[in-house]
């Protein structure tokens, strides 16, 4: 076991809504070691952005501790906060939309060492940058270009430097390669796991695409409306998925090898339902093809089944 | 069954603007039979949706222009019909599934509505208990309940909604269904859900689909062949077998493109990507269009035609088939 850099304790996230409470997070716990790669998956609305920004703060909680380097930053004031920021950063999902338009790149990256006063004097920031510009392999004619005028995997190394210009501990990576095209995504998540490797980086990595989280993480948490229903370790959960909500995800995604045409997939039916003042019972019980009376009764708790592979369902 | 639906020859399109050209399509060649599904794989930016456009004739009016080529349904110039038959092909003859089930809705129309509007378009003198009846039909096939032909776009997700586009594209049995990424917006579990009913829709009506995508995973499971785009260029195109045989030689580009996917029935440490980008299509290099990225780019891909190298359903567009394949000369 190495360091514990951060846990999550009964984090829960509600919002009001005008037809009740959303369950966005509900009573999720788990601890993520110094140096790992932490793989969130799960489908649209299944909460797993809004668990990545309320552990940032980028939400406010409900209830719940976040504990980081052994202290709960969600007490944490506004100053401490802002300290705090230096450690965490994320990587947003959509290279488009989050980065400021009317900023040159050199802007851009430079923003958070303006904002934390991380160099003293002007040259000094200014070589961070292209030393940072370098590290993601952006070519230093780009320094004086707009979003604009470049594609999605440029941009998303804009996003990529940005997160890193403050040497953080922690980075949140919210489908960091989603809006990318293969050849474009394989560039940057071979990028991204050199960063983790030379700087020491923990990441934890959102994602719906379970090929991409299978490649990078150790760990793997499998989210259903706003719950954990399964963890274990990256290459566990593809060999032995217990869930059966996992093992519908595994076997829905189309493998890129003819050996496996004809295999009928086991589609699961019906949707996600409604997050919405959620009924008791296991929330995946609608659509499970082995519900029983019991998992429409009662919540399944996280078991451990051996070497940490957690699970969340009434058949174990 | 061994009939040639749709042709299409050397097919040039050029979107013209008064500042540039952009090169969308640079003479390509394909074709399919009845109740065949051929796969459109490529990136962004390949001349994917271009060609799925220019077969409806849907292409911007001012901008896109037709240079050279043939697109022929069962034997006829699609490019010298007129308005008129046009309005007749689309939705009967050919339809297409869009992307985006979000946007490509009328979001104060009910859903029944807009399906019907297709059957009474293109069936004048069918009347309106009829019209209904069919709705309904269709309805139960793609798997939504009939009584919910009188809610609107916003009451569906996203998988339910890309149900009544679907529906809407099958509605008058066309004979070549375009869909052009029908699945990209959706979770995995409502993929499956979305390209299974496809299948069986394509099996009962014997419809020829032309699925275009960029995931090769659904290309393996759903296909029939293959054709891989790049730049404007079908480089390689064959049965899937043909593709998906990692033992015979291939486009590097093909090769760059499986190297590039996590895979999640084995592992791999590191993915070997293509590097660098997919060149400006208002200026294209000369030679070889892959030659920028290509790790075996030799003198002579630097300049002037590439020949497409034929062997037997498999056609690659590249020099180092030569030897291995005989010049098909196309």
């Amino acid at each position: 076991m190495g360091e514990v850099l951060l846990e999550c304790r009964h984090l829960k996230k509600y919002f009001d809504v005008p037809n009740g409470v959303l369950h966005a997070v509900d009573d999720i716990s788990f601890s993520l070691e110094k140096g790992k790669t932490l793989g969130v998956v799960g489908e649209s609305g299944c909460g797993k952005s809004t668990l990545g920004r309320t552990i940032l703060r980028l939400l406010p909680h409900t209830s719940g501790e976040v504990i980081f380097e052994g202290k709960d930053i969600l007490q944490y004031s506004r100053g401490e906060m802002k300290e705090l920021r230096k450690k965490m950063q994320i990587i947003f999902q959509d290279p488009f939309s989050s980065l400021n338009p009317r900023y040159t790149v050199f802007e851009t990256i430079r923003e958070p060492l303006k904002i934390h006063k991380m160099f003293k004097t002007q040259e000094e920031t200014n070589r961070r940058v292209r030393e940072l510009m370098e590290v993601v392999g952006l070519a230093s004619r780009y320094e004086n270009t707009y979003p604009h005028e470049l594609d999605g995997g440029r941009r998303q190394r804009i996003g990529i430097a940005r997160a890193l210009a403050l040497t953080p501990q922690f980075i949140v990576c919210d489908e960091p390669v989603s809006a990318l095209d293969v050849s474009i995504q394989a560039q940057v998540l071979n990028l991204m796991m050199d960063l983790k490797d030379s700087m020491g980086l923990t990441y934890m990595f959102i994602t719906h695409d379970l090929s991409v989280v299978k490649h990078i993480s150790d760990e793997i948490i499998v989210m259903y409306l706003g719950q954990i229903v399964e963890k274990a370790r990256g290459d566990d959960i593809f060999a032995h998925p217990m869930h059966p909500y996992t093992k519908a995800l595994l076997s829905a995604i189309p493998i890129p090898d003819i050996r496996y045409k004809g295999k009928e997939a086991e589609t699961i039916k019906g949707e996600l339902s409604s997050p919405i003042n959620p009924k008791p019972g296991c929330r995946f019980a609608p659509r499970c093809p082995r519900a029983t009376e019991k998992c429409r009764m009662e919540n399944p708790e996280l078991k451990d089944m051996g070497d940490n592979h957690l699970v969340a369902c009434h058949l174990y | 069954m061994n009939e040639k639906l749709l042709e299409i020859k050397d097919l040039h399109i050029q979107y013209v603007t008064d500042e540039e050209v952009v090169y969308a399509l640079n003479g390509i060649n394909f074709s399919i039979r009845r109740g065949e599904a051929m796969a459109l794989v490529g990136e962004t930016g390949a001349g994917k949706t271009t060609t799925a456009m220019s077969i409806l004739r849907l292409l911007p009016k001012y901008t896109g222009k037709v240079k050279q080529g043939e697109i022929l349904l069962e034997g006829t110039d699609l490019l010298k019909a007129t308005d008129k038959e046009m309005q007749d092909i689309r939705g009967r003859r050919i339809s297409m599934i869009f992307q985006d089930p979000m946007t490509s809705l009328n979001p104060v129309i009910p859903i029944g509505k807009q399906i019907g509007e297709v059957i009474a378009l293109h069936h004048k003198k069918m009347g309106k208990a009829e019209v209904e009846n069919k709705v309904e039909e269709i309805l139960n096939l793609v798997g939504i309940p009939a009584h919910r032909k009188v809610e609107y776009p916003h009451q569906f997700s996203g998988g339910m909604k890309q149900r009544v586009i679907i529906a809407i594209a099958i509605a008058c049995n066309p004979e070549l269904l375009i869909a052009d990424e029908p699945t990209t917006a959706l979770d995995v579990t409502i993929q499956a859900q979305v390209l299974k009913m496809i299948n069986n829709l394509r099996k009962e009506f014997n419809t020829a689909v032309l699925l275009i995508t960029h995931d090769l995973g659904i290309v393996a499971n759903f296909c029939d062949s293959v054709a891989i785009m790049y730049a404007g260029e079908i480089i390689e195109q064959g049965t899937l077998e043909d593709i998906f045989d990692h033992s015979r030689g291939h486009h590097p580009y093909t090769v760059g493109l499986f190297g590039s996917i996590p895979s999640i029935s084995d592992h791999k440490d590191r993915l070997s990507p293509i590097p660098g980008l997919m060149p400006d299509p208002t200026d294209l290099p000369k030679g070889c269009k892959f030659h920028t990225r290509c790790p075996h780019c030799m003198e002579k891909c630097k300049e002037g035609e590439v020949p497409t190298f034929v062997q037997g359903t498999h056609q690659i567009k590249c020099h180092l088939m030569q030897g291995q394949a005989t010049d098909g000369g196309v």
